[in-house]
């Protein structure tokens, strides 16, 4: 909310990642504010999804370096992010045991637990399938619990990849009113996705990689309508990139 | 094939009859075995999970042992610990020979390697799932375990079956630390040895179904549990 | 409730070691002859009435009786292997070893005694007719006093049955009742302790086809496993229960005991002793 408190600015600087001796993440130089929604475009292959855990420190670079620049940073800067994935992981568990578990880890006390989980499950407007066992819900409802579940520990800084893809537009549709209303809160959207569309509904800047490059970082408005490169402009009218 | 008939008619005669002393001896097989699961839980849970979990040197090793050693012999277990327990052995002082405890601790260490295996298994399979959301919340060591062995709970119960199932039908480590002394540390499978040496092959078959009807409801029961608990928590 | 049930299992658990320490019984260690004909199951209840001191019975081969008196494991022998009992008082490992009774061995084999033993005039002899006609006979072999028993007729006899081993000598290596049921199996010989023989349920086609020869006399000792080397040996307890088998009430409740009518365990205590 308040930005002296958070960890952001994000600063990535020659960030190379490569696994099984090939190269797949080149140089990446980047800084990210807390401010703006950013959507990390491009596609299938291009580095999206590495780009996101390496931020989030789920995956550790090869070379390069990523830091938290924030008044807010302390020793642990994975606590003051969240992260959704393309397929949710789903506890084995109920809805409500989901946003309790993860509030737990959070070191919040038991009894504070199940008020701070409804607020969660009425916001993502589950309240009514709290004790619903959260594998058995619909794609959709289960996306939606994995943004209650990370808006719960209060991030500074939302990591998201790919949230909608397998989604029908209903269900997209209210994942993306959950995401505005985290920008709304504070919360600084960092997010992959390929769909041009929801770029153009939730991006304020966009960072366009490709084949592991960073080829543009841009505001939305100025890549959607005139990128610099070849490959920008091929990804916005839809062409193949090779 | 007369013996056989007549076993099942002395299965019937014991499991109708509701004799002390045989129902002391079905007790005492349950305590046994039931206790040297719990404990083999206690210590093959975070043991399997730990293994699945964490890269330190010789878990290879690890691996490698609790797999082998699910097919221990229960003599070699019987032996070791009856040579453990004994007076002049380094437990010796504990008196703990030819009690019901000895039978516990050595069916505990033939359950353990089982339970420990079967659990790494599952907690490795569950592991790949959880894995990027478990650390994308920070969760340290202790919390990972904990939410794995919880959420694998349907799971691992499989595993304790199989262990259950092999210390209840074990005969060779009771018979060896616990001396089937009658009152004392009969159970189920050394009476049956008993009759058998006795030539009471009807009366050993008669046990034999029990212990087989035994093991069949302890299963079922669990199968129930299951059933119930996997519609509440959708384990699919 | 799946954490109620553990502490459930948890208190079961505790509870064992407690309900073991409660009262001391003495540990006897004896053979199956003693256990598995219903001797022991007859008398040591009226011990326990008349003295309340509970006795636990590991019913092992006499070797494995001796190792358990030698480990300080039992506090009690009650075995049948003179000489081997002597050279474990003489050890120290016994305080002392006592007469009890005595009970014999029988050849138990099939009821065509095919062999022709039944005729011979002492147990070397038949044994010697086995061997000479390959009859199938099969073995203890597992040191106990039974199988001490059968290699000294053997010797007697001038054969090595263990040359055969596996053609018709077969070692079954296990108790007596195992190796019945394996004569009984096999259609072959065995040495059998006359009280284990008539109270097993699985003859088959065997019968007892020669007895009676005065080697073939079994006698059994006490010895109490000596205190001074093993001091958690519950020394008075265990006099006490020497005394009374070795007394009055018990030989006479040796004296009584008896298999479908037949006598099997002789009193031969002499009395009074100490």
């Amino acid at each position: 909310m308040s930005a002296p408190q958070s960890i952001l600015p994000l600063e990535v600087r020659q960030l190379v990642y490569e696994a099984g001796g090939t190269r797949l993440l080149h140089d990446i130089n980047l800084t990210l504010n807390h401010t703006q929604r950013t959507v990390i475009l491009g596609p299938n292959g291009a580095g999206k999804s590495l780009l996101l855990r390496l931020c989030h420190g789920l995956l550790k670079p090869t070379s390069g370096e990523i830091v938290w620049r924030g008044a807010g940073t302390r020793d642990q800067p994975i606590r003051h992010q969240a992260m959704v994935f393309q397929r949710p992981v789903m506890l084995r568990r109920s809805a409500h045991a989901n946003i309790t578990h993860a509030l737990k880890l959070r070191d919040v006390s038991r009894s504070e637990r199940p008020e701070r989980a409804n607020a969660a499950l009425a916001l993502a407007g589950l309240s009514d399938l709290a004790d619903r066992p959260a594998r058995l819900m619909s794609g959709g409802e289960q996306q939606r619990l994995a943004l209650a579940r990370a808006w719960v520990t209060e991030p500074d800084v939302l990591f998201l990849d790919e949230p909608t893809a397998s989604l029908d537009p209903a269900a997209t549709r209210a994942v993306e009113t959950l995401i505005e209303g985290f920008h709304a809160a504070g919360t600084k959207i960092i997010m992959a996705t390929h769909d041009l569309g929801q770029a153009r509904r939730l991006a304020d800047e966009i960072v366009f990689l490709n084949k592991g490059r960073l080829l543009e970082h841009a505001p939305a408005k100025q890549f959607l309508e005139r990128p610099d490169t070849r490959e920008g402009r091929a990804f916005i009218t839809g062409d193949l990139l090779w | 094939m007369n013996t056989i008939l007549n076993a099942f008619a002395e299965a019937g005669v014991l499991l109708a009859s509701f004799d002390s002393d045989f129902l002391a001896i079905v007790g005492l097989s349950l305590r046994v075995s039931l206790s040297a699961v719990l404990i083999a839980c206690l210590i093959g849970f975070p043991l399997g999970a730990a293994v699945a979990l964490f890269r330190f040197p010789g878990r290879g090793a690890v691996a490698l042992m609790l797999n082998t050693f699910m097919g221990l012999p229960p003599v070699v277990v019987g032996l070791i610990v009856f040579l453990i327990l004994s007076r002049s052995g380094p437990l010796g002082v504990l008196g703990l020979l030819f009690t019901p405890t000895a039978m516990i601790i050595a069916q505990a260490i033939l359950v353990t390697p089982i339970i420990a295996a079967l659990t790494r298994q599952i907690i490795e399979d569950l592991w790949g799932e959880y894995s990027e959301h478990l650390r994308s919340l920070n969760a340290g060591p202790l919390d990972t375990l904990g939410t794995l062995i919880y959420d694998a709970r349907f799971s691992l119960s499989t595993a304790v079956l199989a262990g259950f199932g092999r210390a209840i039908a074990e005969v060779g480590a009771v018979m060896i630390v616990g001396g089937n002394i009658d009152h004392a540390t009969r159970v189920m499978t050394t009476a049956i040895a008993l009759e058998t040496s006795k030539g009471n092959l009807a009366t050993a078959l008669g046990l034999g179904i029990v212990l087989l009807v035994i093991a069949l409801a302890v299963n079922a029961g669990v199968q129930i549990i299951n059933a119930m608990g996997a519609r509440k928590d959708a384990i699919a | 409730m799946v954490i109620r049930f553990a502490f459930l299992l948890a208190a079961l658990v505790l509870a064992a070691p407690l309900a073991a320490a409660q009262g001391t019984p003495l540990t006897l260690a004896s053979t199956t002859s003693t256990e598995n004909s219903g001797l022991l199951g007859e008398i040591l209840p009226r011990f326990t009435k008349d003295t309340g001191i509970a006795v636990r019975v590991v019913a092992v081969g006499t070797g494995a009786a001796l190792n358990l008196g030698r480990s300080g494991d039992a506090d009690i022998l009650l075995v049948h292997a003179r000489e081997d009992e002597d050279a474990f008082v003489a050890a120290g490992y016994g305080a002392f070893r006592r007469d009890v009774m005595f009970n014999d061995f029988v050849i138990v084999g099939p009821r065509q005694d095919p062999a022709g033993i039944g005729a011979q005039k002492d147990a070397a002899s038949a044994f010697a007719t086995i061997a000479m006609r390959e009859g199938l006979f099969v073995s203890r072999a597992d040191n106990s006093g039974t199988h001490k028993a059968e290699m000294r007729i053997w010797r007697s006899a001038g054969v090595d049955p263990v040359s055969a081993s596996g053609r018709w000598y077969k070692e079954s290596g296990s108790g007596m009742g195992a190796t019945l049921n394996l004569s009984a199996g096999l259609n072959a010989y065995t040495l059998s302790d006359r009280g284990t023989w008539l109270s097993f349920r699985n003859q088959g086609d065997l019968t007892i086809v020669f007895e009676g020869d005065p080697p073939l006399k079994n006698p059994y000792g006490v010895i109490l496993v000596n205190p001074a080397r093993h001091p958690h040996i519950q020394a008075k307890n265990a006099l006490t229960f020497i005394d009374w088998l070795t007394g009055p009430r018990g030989q006479a409740a040796i004296d009584s005991f008896r298999i479908s009518g037949q006598q099997l365990f002789f009193p031969i205590a002499k009395q009074p002793q100490r």
